[in-house]
């Protein structure tokens, strides 16, 4: 069996215990499930429609995921502040780093579960047709992405300050604006009134990948500054 | 190199200006576009020093991160201090172009101006980013990672903006042959004049916190026991420490935290 780095020891650990804990304790996943399915309600009768196509439906899917997620993000490092699992993650002869990546991970868990759910609920309220949900759905995960690459530094900046609900959006809608315009790029199209297509789709999936990669070097660099105390 | 003393740089600053006003009124050109053409004077070079303050910004930040030094966080939140100065500068007078040009006080579908207010409103951020970190040295090195991240953000930013928008903002440089040469001596100085404003603003409010961070260490030094320093939240901009005293004795210790 090829022998594993205590880092990714330490890395699948602390995303074991981080899904253990949502799954027992289930303060992330559902509240984030409600508020999308209420914010299709709200968009309903905002918009005043009863059916959404192309880049209304684009862009009311994205709006709702993308506030959904500050709802996980802001309660990220939460319990980490309070335990002392900084100081715990300082003191481990383990890079860092195991702790971004657990969590950026169990963020993307959170938020396919999120999709999961939300996107078929989105179908059944919203759209005549379901053929552009499969790639729809693969564009989401790319987005989830970067969700998770911007989402984890900010949490973890938010984590030690003041008015923490308050600054991970303030913070976290700007950086996330090259997400939206790229997924809503990519999904317009997908969820275009007469079926699926899928022209131009490249250039928006280039910038979603582009985007992650960015974020999570730029994560990678910085993360030990934000663990120092 | 020697640095110029900062009056000298004064100085040269209102110099440089003053030639650069005097070479858009009376020597650049009209355009096709008339006279509210020549708000691309100040408009533009507004834009170039407000998005290279950011960069300058991220530099310092990355430089604090590395070396601990407190000076180099100094310079880094100035320079982003300034650079949102400049950005609402930049913001006012595009749309003030925008109405001369299209009719309207913002326009959508002009990607240059979109991205620059995205990256305005991430600046401007920064400030509630500082004052929720009480923590002298900790407020400092997050808003170096802030400011790092931010800066790799600008290019990515302007680049989805671009793609996401037919392009109609006027592309001044890239039409055939480029700004002719009486134009282009004119946008040359006024950027220059730009520059040496934006450094010479930024000399003076180092200067300026320098200048108090050493009149509360002396304050500290009289007064001892009795001296009470201003409340934890109230400041946040980062003063300049002696290379002895300690980074974080402003912050107050008894503070409780959230």
């Amino acid at each position: 069996m090829r022998a594993r780095t205590s880092s990714f020891r330490a890395f699948e650990a602390i995303l074991a215990k981080d899904l253990r804990v949502e799954l027992r304790t289930l303060q992330s996943v559902p509240a984030m499930v409600l508020f999308a399915v209420t914010t299709f309600v709200l968009f309903r009768y905002g918009l005043d429609r009863s059916a959404l196509s192309g880049s209304l439906a684009a862009g009311v899917l994205l709006a709702t995921v993308l506030f959904a997620a500050i709802l996980a993000i802001n309660r990220l490092f939460v319990a980490e502040r309070d335990e002392g699992g900084f100081d715990a993650i300082r003191l481990a002869p383990v890079d860092g780093t195991a702790l971004l990546a657990a969590k950026a991970t169990a963020l993307v868990v959170y938020l396919l579960v999120l999709e999961a759910i939300a996107l078929p609920v989105f179908a059944v309220f919203f759209l005549d047709s379901w053929a552009g949900l499969a790639p729809l759905a693969g564009v989401l995960a790319l987005a989830d992405l970067g969700l998770a690459a911007t989402g984890v530094l900010v949490s973890a900046i938010a984590a030690n300050s003041r008015a923490r609900d308050l600054l991970v959006p303030l913070v976290l809608l700007p950086l996330l604006v090259p997400v939206m315009i790229a997924a809503a790029g990519a999904s317009e199209p997908l969820l275009a009134a007469g079926g699926p297509s899928y022209g131009g789709i490249a250039k928006w999936l280039a910038i979603l990948a582009l985007y992650d990669v960015t974020f999570l070097l730029v994560g990678y660099a910085v993360y030990d500054f934000l663990l120092e105390d | 190199m020697k640095v110029p003393s900062l009056r000298a740089q004064a100085v040269a600053t209102v110099a440089v200006l003053a030639a650069g006003f005097a070479l858009v009124f009376f020597y650049a050109p009209l355009d096709a576009e008339g006279f509210i053409q020549k708000i691309f004077y100040l408009h533009v070079p507004l834009a170039i020093c407000s998005l290279a303050g950011f960069v300058v910004a991220g530099i310092h930040a990355i430089r604090h991160l590395r070396s601990g030094d407190a000076v180099h966080d100094a310079r880094s939140y100035v320079s982003i201090h300034l650079s949102v100065i400049f950005g609402i500068a930049v913001l006012v007078t595009g749309s003030i172009w925008a109405r001369a040009e299209w009719g309207k006080w913002w326009v959508w579908d002009e990607p240059t101006l979109v991205s620059f207010l995205i990256v305005f409103l991430l600046y401007a951020t920064y400030y509630p980013l500082r004052y929720a970190i009480e923590d002298r040295e900790r407020q400092a090195r997050y808003a170096s990672v802030f400011a790092i991240t931010a800066g790799a953000f600008v290019p990515l930013n302007f680049l989805a903006v671009r793609l996401a928008e037919p392009l109609i903002h006027p592309r001044t440089f890239s039409s055939a042959g480029g700004l002719p040469g009486s134009m282009l001596l004119t946008f040359l100085v006024c950027l220059a004049g730009m520059a040496l404003l934006w450094l010479s603003l930024v000399r003076f409010e180092l200067a300026a916190k320098s200048a108090s961070a050493r009149l509360s260490r002396l304050r500290r030094a009289l007064e001892g026991e009795a001296y009470a320093p201003p409340p934890a939240g109230s400041r946040i901009a980062p003063g300049i420490p002696s290379r002895t005293a300690s980074a974080s004795w402003m912050s107050d210790p008894t503070t409780p935290r959230i």
